[in-house]
């Protein structure tokens, strides 16, 4: 197989999050407008400059991307719908930065953004994909919580993982999402309550789950040098990886997709995950969090419960994991969900966090993972960000 | 080990009736194959003709190979549980109403891993068989089994959502004349029937077993004549609201075909009792038993319909009876999709030729009435929608399923002649 080539010369400007809200009487058209709006302000930009546009929403219906260049008055030469949820954010930052790298665009906005009505997320679920509707749905399972259930299920009698060390991953976000005005979550929440809780679906319990809001993120790609003219902070891609329907053999997910590309990435970024400053993990459950960080290479499959015991995941600690509170304590907002690391990952290494800033954070890991789209996680993707001057 | 399921207490009459909620009904096409194996309680899945890889969830080309050529073909059904959890809550309404609810992860021994219901008896990651029934939506849902039987089985509430089980129901059968009632309510009474109806005709008109039927345990002989519209109002009136299974055995036979029975006399009589009868029946029962969905451990469940099997294929020795028992099938076809929205269950029985007298010049197998009570009891008891009684019928169903245009030209051969 060929070697991907670099991401050299092309940068990640303007990251830009609306407060996430957690219902909406607005519609995603009207989410995406504001966070495409906040970004280009960031940039100094005006809707002209952009001649590319990638959106991913799951309440868009009947519009795509394609419908939003009308509504919003955008005319790209590069256009491009991502539909894959929890993974849109690496995966629209690999497609444009490819786009702007060979000249098909200069300035590309990536836009992800979801209304959240209050019977939105029970009718989304009533398209969200064929193998669901024929063998998920007819057995109770509204939305993923049931399935996030059996994986945890599985890898708690795996690797002898514990709800306390869920729990701990969930705490200290919430500590994270309370520097975090943005958040949805504004009570801080101790072990005893997460141990507490109401179970939705065992062993899964209320904070295991994210709060399905309203909210939308954006963030720019451009070449370095239009950056710098520009005189817009900027971070780096260092390496991406993506990949699909990985380990269709394994009877329950207990890896997803990264480990069959995470050598490479950490090849092209020239770096160990011992150089990573912060990281942002796909955290709808905190099962897939301990996944993330196994597949990744911070430690062996199964080992992840282990390893985070011993470190501090808050801002100030000695792992920062997803610095504005995550989806668990900031909300996932349908699509968004899938830039929330993403955005804050270019804040973190572009020095642009404010309340949630890594002191001196340079390079940062971030992670996607989505589309339950029957028993398992379908699409995964990682990247590496660094620091203008690293 | 499941628990025997109690008596249900008196309806209190002052407490609202629970509007049936249904669990999810949308299914891609490929998916209704799963369906259609489950109205006759089979567990069939995909497998690809070219690689012989099995599939699931159900699809349109074979993730092996991408051959389009699938074929629904009766699986082994053993399985290893490799993770569970309880639904405490649901954004969908019906399951919200039955919370907890059981479901896991299961490995089949042939390939695929399943999403399934699972039943309170199953071990922890213990090795399970696998069921394919119907649920209240009339779809298929997969369905993990312990591998020892215990006692009460059936009873486990989940299970009991996707069946039509007899037991603490209230069952009227609608014609006490039918040689095959007896047997019918005698099996109904052992698999645990709380209360069963039996209509009867011109009461002044005796028939053989008139007085056995009256001294069957647990039996109310009621006065219901299908053919009188005002008959079966009037008792709909009395017992409709405390009907759970309906099984409409009443039916006029007659040999014949077209140019032998010269008039059209005796086909009225024919399309009045299995046809119209069917309807009048469904016009004053259906709509309150679908109210009752839902009411608790004796909601009503079902409808059945004892049918020729020559309503599939008509058989010209008795052809215009084939061709009223052909109405009365299509008739229930637009029961089902009427009763579905309720969560009501319409069962076909298809019979061969039984063991009475309009019968009598036909060589056997012929299907006793014992055997008519077996499978209807059976058939209830897995929740089905058609089944398939005695051996002729099995015969021309398969037949039918090849091609029902080769069975047609096999029922109506001429002979070689004199």
């Amino acid at each position: 197989m060929q070697r991907r080539r670099s991401y050299e010369g092309i940068v990640l400007t303007a990251p830009f999050s609306m407060p996430y809200q957690r219902y909406s009487i607005k519609t995603a058209h009207w989410w995406i407008a504001r966070a495409l709006k906040g970004s280009l302000s960031l940039a100094g930009l005006q809707p002209a400059d952009v001649d590319g546009f990638t959106v991913s929403s799951f309440t868009l219906f009947p519009d795509t991307a394609v419908g939003l260049t009308q509504h919003l008055g955008l005319s790209p030469r590069w256009l491009d719908h991502i539909p894959m949820g929890g993974a849109s954010g690496v995966v629209a930052l690999r497609r444009a930065a490819r786009a702007v790298q060979c000249g098909d665009s200069d300035i590309v906005a990536c836009v992800a953004g979801d209304t959240n009505h209050i019977d939105s997320f029970r009718l989304m679920l009533s398209s969200f994909s064929r193998f669901a509707s024929d063998a998920s749905y007819p057995y109770g399972y509204g939305g993923p919580n049931t399935n996030f259930a059996l994986l945890t299920d599985r890898y708690m009698q795996e690797f002898g993982a514990t709800r306390e060390d869920f729990g701990r991953i969930c705490v200290a976000q919430r500590k994270n999402a309370l520097l975090n005005p943005g958040a949805v979550m504004k009570k801080p929440l101790s072990l005893s309550d997460y141990m507490k809780a109401k179970t939705i679906s065992d062993p899964i319990a209320l904070f295991d789950c994210v709060m399905p809001c309203a909210g939308s993120d954006a963030f720019l790609v451009m070449r370095q040098e239009e950056a710098e003219r520009r005189k817009i902070p900027f971070a780096r891609i260092a390496g991406t990886i993506e990949r699909h329907n990985a380990h269709a053999e394994d009877p329950i997910q207990l890896r997803g997709g990264w480990t069959v590309d995470v050598d490479e990435l950490w090849d092209m970024a020239d770096c160990s995950p011992d150089a990573i400053d912060v990281v942002q993990t796909y955290d709808d459950y905190p099962v897939i969090v301990a996944m993330q960080i196994e597949d990744l290479g911070f430690c062996g499959k199964g080992e992840a419960p282990h390893f985070l015991s011993g470190k501090d995941m808050t801002i100030k600690g000695d792992f920062p994991h997803n610095t504005s509170g995550g989806q668990l304590s900031a909300g996932q907002a349908g699509a968004a969900g899938g830039f929330i690391g993403l955005v804050e990952a270019i804040r973190q290494v572009s020095q642009q966090a404010g309340g949630t800033q890594v002191g001196g954070a340079k390079i940062a890991l971030v992670s996607g993972f989505g589309m339950i789209n029957y028993d398992r996680g379908v699409c995964s993707g990682a990247a590496i960000l660094k620091a203008a001057n690293p | 080990m499941t628990n025997p399921l109690l008596p249900p207490p008196r309806k209190d009459p002052q407490k609202r009736t629970v509007s049936p909620t249904r669990p999810p009904e949308a299914r891609s096409r490929a998916a209704l194959g799963l369906s259609a194996a489950a109205a006759e309680g089979r567990f069939a899945l995909q497998q690809c003709t070219e690689c012989g890889k099995i599939q699931y969830p159900p699809r349109d080309a074979c993730s092996n190979c991408l051959s389009t050529e699938l074929r629904w073909k009766d699986t082994d059904c053993l399985g290893s549980i490799l993770a569970e959890t309880r639904l405490r809550t649901s954004i969908k309404p019906y399951f919200r109403e039955r919370t907890p609810w059981r479901t896991g992860t299961v490995k089949l021994d042939s390939g695929p891993v399943i999403i399934c219901h699972l039943h309170g008896d199953c071990e922890r990651n213990g090795r399970v068989q696998i069921i394919n029934r119907l649920d209240r939506s009339g779809q298929a849902v997969l369905f993990a089994l312990p591998q020892k039987r215990s006692l009460y089985m059936e009873d486990d509430p989940q299970l009991r959502a996707m069946t039509s089980d007899p037991k603490h129901r209230r069952i009227l059968i609608t014609d006490a004349r039918n040689p095959n009632t007896p047997y019918i309510a005698k099996s109904l009474a052992a698999a645990g029937a709380s209360l069963i109806f039996i209509g009867e005709s011109e009461n002044w008109r005796p028939y053989p077993g008139q007085e056995a039927v009256a001294q069957l345990d647990k039996v109310e002989v009621l006065p219901l004549d299908v053919t009188d519209t005002q008959s079966v109002q009037k008792l709909a009136g009395a017992i409709g609201g405390k009907t759970d299974i309906l099984i409409n055995n009443a039916h006029f036979v007659r040999p014949g075909g077209v140019f032998v029975r010269g008039d059209t006399a005796m086909a009225k009589e024919e399309i009045e009792v299995n046809y119209f009868g069917l309807m009048r029946l469904a016009q004053a029962f259906g709509p309150a038993m679908c109210t009752r969905t839902a009411d608790g451990e004796n909601a009503a469940v079902a409808w059945v319909n004892i049918l020729s099997v020559h309503s599939l294929s008509n058989n010209p020795q008795y052809g215009c009876y084939s061709a009223s028992n052909a109405a009365a099938r299509s008739l229930s076809q637009s029961l089902r999709a009427e009763f579905r929205t309720a969560g009501l269950r319409v069962m076909n029985i298809y019979c061969g030729p039984t063991e009475d007298d309009w019968y009598q010049p036909l060589p056997p197998p012929k299907v006793s009435p014992e055997t008519v009570a077996k499978n209807l009891v059976e058939g209830l008891r897995n929740g089905l929608e058609e089944t398939y009684c005695g051996d002729v019928a099995k015969d021309l169903f398969e037949r039918f399923r090849e091609s029902p245009h080769i069975l047609e030209r096999e029922m109506t051969l001429a002979g070689e002649g004199p």
